[in-house]
């Protein structure tokens, strides 16, 4: 397995980001982990609605995300909001899909992210279909795709991988082996040993990184990237990490796992190990923490307060993206929906 | 003008959709080396290349998927599912994300792209390869889908389904691929989606079919000609969107209509034409609309396909049936 940075914030390999890399990306892992507990809060609230957490898996979304150009397609699912975040998606339009509203998922034309997948496994193939076109097409962008332990027994998974790695196509698969699909755990996901020896069988590179170290998940991404830009093909990347809060806010996890399990994981935790790093080089402070936790915390609010202040949808908007024009039997039914039923 | 047959016609479309939009793909199995199981893309690799023209793995829900992520990305891919019964595997990605894609992200990103399918029995061919299921595809909000019947309006619909914005279902009645010859413009031609063709004027009974049952329903209204019943043929060439307007005109002057489907009977597409249509002119009905449709069984193997497809006989009898009342 890839390491770099050990849990006690000791290098075993030299890094590949100079430190004020290094503290630029810490403070996007603090933001995504202030994110993440805003997010499980308000739906307890009741101002969102299902939210999946994505705490303990800071590093390997930021991390991974660093490494992308700004023009690179990604495609996620519902847990990568902070990999989202980090390639441009709206902070706002993310919350906005979590209160239940279509425009989240629609970010600007210069975004290059698709709406998050929420079927688990059917997206991979898009990310084959991207780096595709953006090759026949002639532009120098590559795909890069986000899906968990879980989405690796999905038939499209077999589908993607065999595609990409048949056609050759610039695209990396980053799967954040997180160690639990809902309430399976990762041994009764896949015999295999690793994730990362299913490559073999698609012949293309797959490697195994520490999750939980930011610069280990850098450089194994950025290796992946370098070979998709230069025509080498597809990588798949498995990141072994954990997923420390539950599958969603609808899940109780102390049915299925034990919380001594959860705390060994603790230990390992992404952003404290960086943290370390960091303090050794004179570049962390408590009271910059403190800073840049309250930047993190207004940032947050401002989006939620934008998120809630959007107009509500009415009764004609449900049909208006159905189609580029709507034929004339959905332009008939949405003149009954505003009608209204009085 | 050149004659050419359905499979002529649909290679002719894309050839020149190849040959005119640097972004058109053609990507499917075997629709490269072979030319396609039915020789539909026949010669297209040789002239566009294999980066255009692509032989897939053999796995529908990635070539599906796989080309959704093309179109999202720029490309116009025009897909093959060599078989209806083959096409399932593709489900998921055509109702999770190719139909859903612009509405949940408002128009962000859309899915340009067509899905051909060759459908229908009445070959002899293998379990799994004779299948009717266009009902499964019209009830997924999103897509459009079309069947032609005739080598005129197949090229023509298919350039229209490529110009298109949004993703098309096209369906091809492989009983009709080379049953049927006539003149086809040379030239790019597009005809609308969502327009019926009135393939036979008539006053007694408005005879309501699609795809490959269009031959039956022709062969029943010159049965019923014999008996001086005057039969209106309706070629709906396009189920979503549905044309309506031309449906009730008919039935509102007629009072009579049987519906003529291949696919099983319940939820079948006939279903939706007979709802729609009394909606709008139940007052001019003289008789209740009929249906003459496959049953609602397995289709069966290639010794008893003629007990299964509805023949022209069955065709006129309830033609008969509506007259009675």
């Amino acid at each position: 397995m890839l390491a770099i940075l050990t849990p006690s914030g000791n290098l075993v390999a030299p890094s590949p980001l100079e430190p004020d890399v290094v503290r630029r990306l810490y403070r996007a892992m603090v933001f995504a982990r202030t994110y993440d507990r805003k997010g499980t809060a308000l739906q307890k609230q009741g101002r969102l609605a299902t939210y999946a957490s994505f705490e303990g898996q800071e590093a390997a979304q930021v991390g991974s995300a660093a490494a992308l150009e700004p023009e690179d397609w990604m495609v996620a699912s519902y847990r990568d909001a902070a990999a989202m975040w980090m390639q441009g998606y709206p902070l706002e339009l993310l919350f906005a899909g979590r209160t239940g509203d279509e425009r989240g998922g629609s970010p600007p034309a210069h975004v290059p992210v698709l709406p998050p997948s929420i079927t688990v496994g059917g997206h991979m193939v898009h990310a084959v279909g991207l780096a595709w076109a953006a090759r026949l097409r002639g532009e120098r962008r590559v795909a890069i795709t986000y899906f968990g332990d879980g989405a690796t027994s999905e038939g499209d998974f077999h589908e993607a991988m065999n595609f990409a790695a048949v056609f050759n196509t610039p695209c990396v698969f980053f799967c954040q082996n997180n160690g639990w699909a809902i309430s399976l755990p990762r041994e009764e996901q896949t015999k295999s040993e690793t994730i990362a020896q299913k490559a073999i069988a698609y012949g293309m590179p797959g490697v195994q990184v520490d999750g939980n170290d930011l610069l280990a998940v850098y450089a194994a991404t950025e290796e992946a990237l370098a070979r998709a830009r230069a025509n080498e093909g597809p990588t798949l990347i498995e990141a072994v990490t954990y997923r420390i809060g539950p599958h969603t806010t609808a899940d109780d996890p102390a049915r299925y796992r034990a919380g001594t399990l959860t705390d060994e994981w603790r230990q390992r935790d992404p952003l404290e190990r960086v943290r370390l790093f960091l303090s050794e080089r004179e570049l962390w402070t408590a009271e910059w923490q403190e800073e840049i936790e309250a930047a993190a915390a207004s940032e947050i609010d401002r989006a939620i307060g934008l998120a809630e202040e959007m107009v509500p949808l009415g009764p004609g908007d449900v049909f208006a993206s159905m189609y580029a024009d709507l034929p004339r039997h959905l332009r008939l039914q949405q003149a009954e929906n505003m009608a209204g039923w009085g | 003008m050149t004659v050419r047959n359905i499979a002529q016609a649909i290679n002719d479309a894309l050839d020149l959709a190849l040959g005119k939009d640097e972004a058109v793909v053609v990507f499917g199995e075997d629709v490269g080396r072979t030319g396609g199981v039915f020789r539909v893309t026949d010669g297209l690799r040789e002239q566009y290349g294999a980066e255009r023209v692509i032989d897939s793995p053999v796995a529908e829900s990635g070539i599906v998927g796989v080309g959704f992520g093309m179109a999202v990305g720029g490309l116009r891919p025009v897909l093959e599912l060599q078989f209806m019964g083959f096409s399932y595997p593709a489900y998921d990605q055509i109702i999770n994300h190719v139909a859903r894609i612009r509405n949940r992200s408002r128009h962000r990103f859309s899915a340009p792209l067509v899905i051909r399918i060759p459908y229908g029995g009445g070959i002899g061919a293998a379990e799994h390869h004779s299948e009717s299921m266009e009902a499964i595809y019209t009830h997924i909000p999103g897509l459009k889908v079309l069947v032609p019947s005739t080598p005129y309006d197949a090229k023509g619909l298919l350039l229209a389904a490529i110009e298109d914005p949004d993703p098309v279902v096209y369906l091809e009645p492989i009983r009709l691929y080379r049953a049927v010859k006539e003149d086809v413009p040379d030239e790019w031609y597009t005809l609308p989606i969502g327009a019926a063709r009135v393939e036979r004027e008539g006053d007694d009974v408005t005879l309501i079919t699609w795809g490959a049952m269009t031959k039956e329903t022709r062969q029943a209204a010159d049965l019923l000609a014999d008996e001086d019943i005057s039969a209106e043929v309706i070629d709906l060439r396009s189920l979503v969107p549905l044309d309506l307007e031309t449906l009730v005109e008919s039935v509102g002057r007629t009072g009579r209509a049987v519906v003529i489907h291949e696919a099983p009977r319940t939820s079948g597409f006939g279903g939706e034409v007979v709802a729609s249509v009394q909606e709008e002119c139940l007052f001019s009905l003289a008789s209740p609309i009929l249906r003459v449709t496959g049953w609602d069984t397995v289709f069966p193997l290639k010794r008893s396909e003629h007990h299964y497809l509805p023949s022209a006989s069955r065709i006129a009898a309830a033609a008969r049936r509506t007259l009675e009342s």
